[in-house]
């Protein structure tokens, strides 16, 4: 049928109140043919990890606003780990302080968008990412 | 240790692979379906169909919920089918959303499925699905999806209780009420009973359901008995399971215990008559029908030149000969 599927789930962990950007995202996934499984507001990192083993996804999205990404994004990584689900690809998005950068890539997030970045950008990011490397299977 | 011995053993990160091996027909997921096979046949799966924005999704995640309080709870699995893009082939599969009551419970599996625009290949891709949670265990499994095209009427067929759900209308949204839910539902859930005309709503559909049991008597496979198989299933069905309707507020978890009840009667009516086996064994000729046909069809095929073939079709269409005769010259081997 064509070339596979990438299949993302886009969350947002923590007590940010509004999703506006994740859904834009999440459009914009779509319309570039990529199955978007969206959890909505209110994650924690464990039903992210408990949600991406389901889905078997390739890539994470995630959406934070709060600053509390610090915390949240190395829990989340630590349980994938422990689900031996290393191989899904990490992206974060939202209200990131430039200097928190490095040591997120340091831990192993794919990539780190904050407002403003144009949709291409992330869908070629996750294309690369998901295809580019060797299947898992 | 192969994906079909891990999923019996209760890997969900081998069960969660395996599901996508055979949603994308990888022939080692087809392999290991194969295995599982005699692992299936135990699950009870209850479609659950209806317009978007009826609150089916919140419905399952009160569903699930209340069969894992039970004492001994069944394990629960879910399938949640959305339509997929016909411009970009994308989706959106938010059903997830609402089940959010769900989380942390092991006994619990929910996989979200895009419709992937394929005609037939839907309702055979969502009944793999389910054969694999049957084999791994999951005993009730929830099949949700948007009951639009004949796609979706078809997987509604595969479940062997179908939910049509519905909510309450006023006026002239009680008659856009498809009369063609009555030849899928074994029970209608009228959902968001706490909005106005959810009388109204009910008063019609009793009505719908009693023409539909006086004038034509439709078969427990949703088609209209013709012909002496027809003839034996109508015996059945007259006998048998009166449509019920169901009043719930599923955000509010109202009428989700009433509703259970009803399913588990199905259940037990279905065994109980026979129609479980019946269903199962027929269903089961078809795929193998389905399966045969398909292979017959490829190997054919490879008999015949493409030249051959493209002649034949070109006779067709100057009108030269009929398209029975023309089957038949190739079946033949006669010249065309």
């Amino acid at each position: 049928m064509g070339e596979r599927k990438i299949r993302v789930l886009i969350a947002k962990p923590g007590l940010d109140g509004h999703d506006r950007g994740a859904k834009v995202v999440a459009r914009a996934l779509r319309d570039s043919g990529m199955e978007v499984i969206y959890t909505g507001l209110r994650q924690t990192p464990e039903m992210i990890a408990e949600a991406a083993l389901q889905e078997d996804v390739d890539a994470i999205g995630l959406s934070i606003l709060s600053g509390a990404h610090m915390v949240l994004v190395p829990r989340l990584l630590e349980l994938l780990k422990a689900n031996q689900q290393r191989h899904v690809s990490v992206f974060v998005g939202g209200i990131i302080p430039d200097e928190d950068i490095p040591r997120l890539s340091e831990l192993g997030v794919s990539g780190v968008y904050g407002p403003g970045t144009l949709t291409e950008n992330i869908i070629r990011d996750i294309r690369q990412a998901v295809l580019g490397r060797n299947d898992p299977d | 240790m192969t994906l079909a011995i891990s999923v019996l053993d209760g890997d969900r990160l081998a069960l969660a692979r395996l599901l996508t091996q055979v949603e994308n027909n990888h022939p080692d997921g087809l392999a290991a379906l194969d295995q599982l096979y005699p692992y299936t046949g135990k699950a009870h799966l209850v479609g659950v169909t209806g317009a978007p924005g009826t609150g089916k999704s919140s419905l399952v995640n009160q569903l699930a919920l209340y069969y894992r309080r039970r004492d001994q709870p069944p394990r629960v699995g879910v399938l949640a089918v959305d339509p997929s893009s016909p411009f970009s082939g994308g989706a959106i599969l938010g059903d997830r959303v609402r089940m959010r009551d769900l989380a942390g419970d092991q006994g619990i599996f929910i996989r979200s499925m895009a419709s992937r625009g394929s005609l037939g290949g839907l309702a055979a891709a969502t009944s793999n699905l389910a054969q694999v949670l049957d084999a791994a265990g999951y005993e009730i499994i929830f099949i949700e999806t948007v009951g639009a095209g004949q796609a979706e009427v078809d997987i509604a067929r595969h479940a062997h209780t179908t939910l049509v759900v519905e909510t309450p209308g006023f006026g002239d949204d009680i008659q856009a009420i498809k009369a063609g839910i009555l030849e899928v539902a074994d029970i209608i859930v009228l959902n968001k009973a706490d909005r106005p005309g959810v009388e109204n709503t009910e008063r019609v559909l009793r009505g719908m359901l009693q023409l539909a049991s006086v004038e034509q008597p439709v078969d427990y496979l949703g088609h209209h008995a013709t012909g002496e198989e027809g003839q034996t299933l109508v015996k059945q069905k007259s006998s048998a399971w009166e449509i019920g309707i169901a009043r719930t507020v599923a955000t509010e978890g109202q009428g989700i215990g009433e509703l259970a009840g009803m399913i588990d009667q199905h259940r037990q009516y279905l065994k109980a008559s026979g129609v479980w086996q019946q269903r199962e064994r027929q269903r089961i000729q078809a795929e193998l029908d389905a399966l045969i046909h398909a292979n017959l069809l490829a190997r054919w095929r490879k008999h015949i030149s493409e030249e051959r073939y493209q002649q034949a079709l070109n006779s067709l269409v100057k009108r030269e000969h009929s398209p029975i005769q023309v089957a038949k010259a190739l079946l033949d081997g006669d010249e065309i």
